[in-house]
């Protein structure tokens, strides 16, 4: 069985990134270069007209990891988030069910139907809120809600 | 290499630029949301009080919430 020796990156020297808002990494990208790659790097000292298109790729791809359109390329993240937020409702609403169905105790008599009759009555008797709020909504000399 | 340049893109004075546009875009939005809320709720609010106000008797809206029997130190008149 081969043992895969993994080497930390040094994160005291300069190091390479793609990054949507720093368009000149520190370092290129590739480093150490083979003996095409370094004649090419000289043939890139001398004027620029004498290299082809192919040339010109090849000296950004040494410089660079990704173009900017590979770099900003959406992808499918956006569809597990959704997914695991929907997940976690589900969990949470098994919670709270459970909770309802096993842990509360029995509701308090003020809120059984008769009892919010009788307060409502009295808050209508008291006048609560009666330009814009509760008691303006009652018509008192038809003695029901205005329509 | 394509075939036709791109255009120069603005090199300079980007802050200024995004400055002068969203100021605009800002200085419309809050004034029209001071006013969507002017005309929306705070003008009909005054307008409900002072209707409710205007002729509003508070001897007998006081004799009329008496009978209900809501105060301690008023009971209603008749037993």
């Amino acid at each position: 069985m081969s043992s895969v020796v993994i080497t930390a990156e040094d994160a005291s020297v300069p190091r390479y990134f793609d990054n949507r808002v720093h368009p000149f990494p520190d370092v290129p990208y590739r480093k150490e270069l083979d003996a095409s790659q370094k004649s090419l790097k000289e043939k890139e000292k001398g004027s620029w007209k004498q290299l082809s298109h192919e040339e010109k790729v090849a000296l950004y791809r040494l410089k660079f990891h990704q173009n900017y359109a590979e770099m900003n390329k959406p992808s499918n993240e956006w569809k597990t988030v959704v997914g695991g937020v929907f997940i976690f409702f589900g969990i949470t609403g098994i919670i709270v069910w459970g909770q309802r169905h096993f842990v509360f105790p029995p509701k308090p008599h003020t809120l059984d139907d008769e009892w919010k009759a009788m307060q409502v009555k009295r808050m209508l008797d008291m006048r609560v809120s009666p330009v814009q709020g509760f008691a303006a909504k009652w018509d008192y000399d038809k003695n029901e809600w205005k329509k | 290499m394509s075939a036709a340049l791109l255009p120069k893109p603005q090199m300079r004075g980007l802050l200024a630029s995004r400055l002068k546009k969203h100021i605009v875009i800002a200085s419309i939005f809050s004034f029209g949301c001071a006013c969507l809320y002017k005309f929306g709720v705070a003008d009909p609010r005054k307008q409900a009080y002072a209707d409710f106000y205007k002729n509003f008797d508070a001897r007998k809206t006081f004799e009329a919430m008496r009978e209900t029997g809501i105060f301690e130190s008023a009971p209603p008149k008749r037993k």
